[in-house]
């Protein structure tokens, strides 16, 4: 039996402590907003927070977690108003989406953690996470958005 | 909630009202009653055109009853039958048929079609088709429903339709009366459906939403909170999950497999042998081992115990080195002689002085960001899939082929793709679940993993291009021979012959837009040993690099500067003969009637002047910098790139700057144009310096990100902007989903080759000089 604490709730599940956190959010929990991309940790599609940190959850497992908190894009914000995702919107960042969850995480994540980035932090920052469409150059002016509301 | 219409649950929309034919004719006789409302064009002031999209398959539908259904409270349910894989045509068209019936935006609510040709038209979401095909129709399903809104309020009134004014969402007349869309569903849906000449469409300057690029698209709050919802997304109560072992050169068969351990580990619920692949397959599975379980971690360790011996079959001495080095060789010779224009051969044995040069480049594979994946349920005789693809009706027939069942009895919904740029057109992975589903008796999801995308897709052609020009005293080109040597797509539906089609060899080799006296464009041999398939823009890539590579390199060759050899090249402004420009008659224009969509040089010289205006082509700049030129036509629309590129010290190439320039006619969509722009410089830059898959010994090198890498935001093109023609509503609209990608490398080639003098002819070029 696993125990995670996701969302602000405690879930328990049948899995054992080497699954991935993203097969458990996926398969188990259905919150199927985290993305596989590569599951080598090499595209941030399946980016979460663990304790306001963002982590790859293709390379997380259930027993790195422990009872830490797990917040996934569909407990960002209860409205999905979190500022980021506001700026997402405002910009019409995404093409096809399936990046976006992680973009979003890994930007919030960003953002908690250096309130004010310069073009080159948020450059680097976002770096881990591809987007295949090519929504980079909104990405970063989201972020910015997102970041001095402008 | 009343539904007039019956409600489009899981994603399959269907109408319970019927017309009659003979209402239909009825009105016919009385169409002269209906006389101008406010929208004071009528069906003579929207005149049609012609395009290809009546000879594809299914043809075209623009019946609303089709498409439309409007509820009591005034929603108006839009079904959306392309597939939504980032270009944003699930948004644009129902956008435009919106606007057409003066439906407001935020009572308008979009379904997605099942696969369902014979009823929806067809829907393969490819070709950059979806406005250039269904712009018209959507313009006049809107426009039915505004006319059939008016005349229900008409005739509730008692008055002359022509007094009645639609807007915003609802119907008024010059008393004062007001009737909302929801009030007049009922009424309006049973109006007989109008022709188009009884409509009386807006004029451009009373669009609302057309043009105008501030509609956002429709998935926008899902995808920004998660709750979008792609192929892996869906899941049925007992699902399982399976993943495959597929063989690792191209018709690889399992001679032996060793599956203890794997079927040891708890949750794993089988390992079943899939169907050997034998060729010509088309989009059939490629055989192997499937791994069935409880859920993906399982199938993921499962897989991994799992030991094969292969017999690998005919391709196995497929290796990239020496095969690009057989397709070089071979386009040095002459090939078969596809375009003639005057006397090519005896111009280029009396030039002044020659020209030459090779451009290669290796597989691709398209890494949509999501993976193959896709849910299939049989039960009872029945399956039933979520899945997405891009060719839902092609998806229908093919596993319904593969289960040996009528297509009747396969329901395909399509979830939205994450990223499709042609995989998602050949549903291999879903025949794959289907199969499987069956095989264990309950629902299955398969999902490839990225290795698997690599390692198994259906792969852009690699190619070796030779072009040649001879010149006169002056300096004037005179004569242009293109052998094009490439294995062909046709290898995936026929049995190889080692020659490209019609389709490949018109995507901007045959159409070279130059006006030269004398012009061959060839094509050598080159047989396939992997799956061919079609790539965002396909031989455009190719085709563009070389010819745009060529005219750079000839720019130095004559010490002149890019523009003025594209210029001269191009000629005075004209449009094409093709008949005196020695093409074949009927050739293939991307399936568009040519005098439609005829190849017009004064648009290439358009978007060519305006990128190099924009970016200040010509300025001084500091060493290590330089500025590319490339303009090409495709998918009927032109698009041209002028690169900024800057080498830093260490060698590494960066496009701090790039301007996009496209002429798509009528531009429906500005904001979604602008989009798919920025992301052609993105993939443009990442055919440029990164995607190359090559062989050895039958099987792909390359497995995930590792090794087959894309540009990330740490370097990627820093400020596009995107330049879009102004054209009416006459200027017939064309898309935007491919025809940005394939300028951009040759633009970064001759980009590099100003900042540094290193020329680049093979692709991927790297990340560095
Ligand atoms: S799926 Fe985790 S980083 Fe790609
Ligand atoms: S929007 Fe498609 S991968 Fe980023």
């Amino acid at each position: 039996m696993a125990r995670l604490n996701v969302n602000g709730e405690t879930r328990e599940f049948e899995a054992s402590d080497d699954t991935p956190l993203l097969w458990a959010l996926r398969d188990d929990l259905k919150l199927t907003g985290s993305k596989y991309g590569c599951g080598v940790g090499l595209c941030g599609a399946c980016t979460v927070h663990v304790d306001g940190k963002a982590v790859r959850s293709c390379q997380t497992t259930l027993g790195d977690v422990g009872a830490a908190e797990v917040t996934t894009i569909e407990g960002l914000d209860a409205e999905g108003n979190h500022p980021v995702q506001v700026a997402w919107r405002d910009l019409s960042v995404p093409q096809c989406g399936f990046c976006q969850s992680g973009q979003i995480m890994q930007a919030a994540a960003l953002l908690t953690e250096n309130p004010k980035p310069s073009d080159q932090e948020i450059l680097d920052g976002m770096s881990g996470n591809v987007c295949r469409c090519g929504c980079y150059q909104r990405i970063v002016e989201a972020v910015r958005l997102a970041s001095t509301g402008s | 909630m009343l539904h007039y219409l019956k409600s489009f649950d899981a994603g399959i929309a269907e109408t319970l009202v019927v017309r009659p034919v003979s209402r239909r004719a009825f009105l016919g006789g009385s169409a002269a009653v209906f006389a101008l409302g406010v929208f004071a064009t009528r069906g003579d002031a929207f005149p049609t055109w012609e395009t290809g999209a009546t000879g594809m398959p299914h043809g075209l539908v623009d019946d609303p009853l089709v498409f439309v259904s409007i509820d009591s409270d005034g929603t108006v349910t839009l079904v959306a039958h392309r597939s939504e894989m980032g270009t944003g045509s699930r948004t644009s068209l129902p956008m435009v048929m919106a606007d057409e019936m003066e439906a407001n935006w935020d009572m308008v609510k979009i379904v997605q079609a099942p696969g369902d040709e014979p009823k929806y038209g067809n829907q393969d979401t490819d070709g950059s088709r979806s406005l250039r095909h269904h712009i018209q129709a959507a313009r006049k399903i809107g426009g039915s429903v505004r006319t059939m809104m008016q005349r229900a309020a008409a005739a509730q009134w008692e008055i002359d339709p022509a007094e009645v004014r639609v807007e915003n969402h609802a119907c008024y007349s010059s008393k004062g009366n007001v009737l909302s869309f929801g009030e007049l569903a009922e009424a309006a849906m049973a109006q007989p459906v109008p022709t188009h000449e009884e409509i009386a469409y807006k004029t451009e300057d009373q669009f609302r939403y057309i043009g105008k690029g501030e509609v956002q698209i429709t998935d926008l709050h899902d995808i920004t909170t998660g709750h979008a919802v792609y192929g892996a997304d869906v899941s049925l109560p007992g699902m399982k999950v399976a993943m495959a072992i597929r063989p690792p050169v191209l018709g690889g068969k399992v001679v032996s497999y060793d599956a203890a351990a794997a079927l040891a580990l708890p949750g794993v619920v089988g390992v079943y042998p899939l169907p050997e692949w034998n060729a010509p397959a088309k989009f059939a599975p490629l055989g192997g081992l499937a791994i069935v379980a409880d859920n993906t971690w399982t199938a993921i360790k499962a897989r991994d115990l799992i030991t094969v011996e292969w017999d690998h079959g005919p391709h196995a001495s497929y290796s990239t080195g020496p095969y690009m080095e057989e397709m070089k060789a071979t386009a040095e010779q002459k090939g078969n002689v596809l375009r003639g224009k005057g006397d090519t051969d005896g111009a280029l044995s009396s030039a002044a002085a020659r020209f030459a040069q090779t451009y290669t480049q290796d597989h691709m594979a398209h890494i949509p960001m999501e993976p193959p994946a896709a849910l299939a349920s049989f039960a009872d005789g029945k399956l039933e899939i979520w899945a997405p693809v891009q060719s839902p009706y092609t998806t229908r027939t093919d596993t319904a082929a593969a289960l040996g069942l009528e297509p009747d009895a396969v329901t395909v919904n399509v979830t939205l793709l994450g990223g499709g740029f042609g995989r998602k057109s050949k549903a291999d992975y879903v025949t794959e679940a289907a199969l499987l589903s069956r095989e264990v008796g309950a629902p299955v999801r398969m999902q490839w993993s990225r290795e698997d995308d690599v390692r198994h897709s259906f792969y852009h052609t690699a190619s070796a291009e030779r072009i040649e020009v001879g010149m006169d005293d002056s300096g004037a080109v005179t004569a242009w021979r293109h052998n094009s040597v490439a294995p062909t797509i046709l290898s995936t539906f026929a049995p190889d012959p080692g020659y490209q089609f019609p389709v490949e060899s018109g995507m901007g080799q045959i159409d070279v837009p130059f006006d030269i006296a004398n012009i061959s464009c060839e094509n050598g041999q080159a047989m396939a040993h992997t799956r061919i398939g079609w790539f965002r823009a396909v031989s455009n890539i190719p085709r563009a690099w070389a010819i745009g590579s060529f005219v750079g390199e000839l720019a130095a060759e004559k010490g002149q500067d890019q523009l003025t050899t594209w210029l001269e090249l191009l000629g005075a402004p004209r449009t094409f003969d093709p008949a005196a420009e020695g093409l074949a008659e009927g050739f293939w224009n991307y399936g568009e009637p040519y005098a439609e969509f005829p190849i017009q040089t004064a648009r290439h010289i358009n978007v060519l002047k305006m990128a190099a205006e924009a970016i200040g082509y010509g300025k001084e700049l500091p060493a290590g910098e330089g500025i590319g030129l490339a303009v090409h036509r495709s998918f009927v629309s032109y698009v041209a790139c002028a690169a900024h590129v800057k080498v830093l010290e260490d060698g590494t190439i960066t496009v701090p700057e790039m301007h996009m320039a496209i002429d798509c006619g009528f531009a429906a969509n500005p904001e979604r144009i602008r989009s798919q722009m920025e992301g052609a410089t993105i993939m443009g830059m990442t055919v440029a310096l990164h995607s190359g898959i090559t062989y050895q010994d039958g099987a792909p090198q390359q497995s995930n990100f590792y090794d087959y890498d894309v540009v990330r935001s740490s370097n990627f093109p820093g400020k596009v902007v995107t330049h879009i023609a102004p054209n009416g509503f006459d200027v017939h609209a064309t898309g935007v989903g491919e025809p940005g990608v394939p300028p951009v490398p040759p633009a970064i080639a001759n980009a590099i080759f100003e900042a540094t003098g290193q020329r680049k002819r093979h692709l991927p070029m790297g990340t560095s000089v």
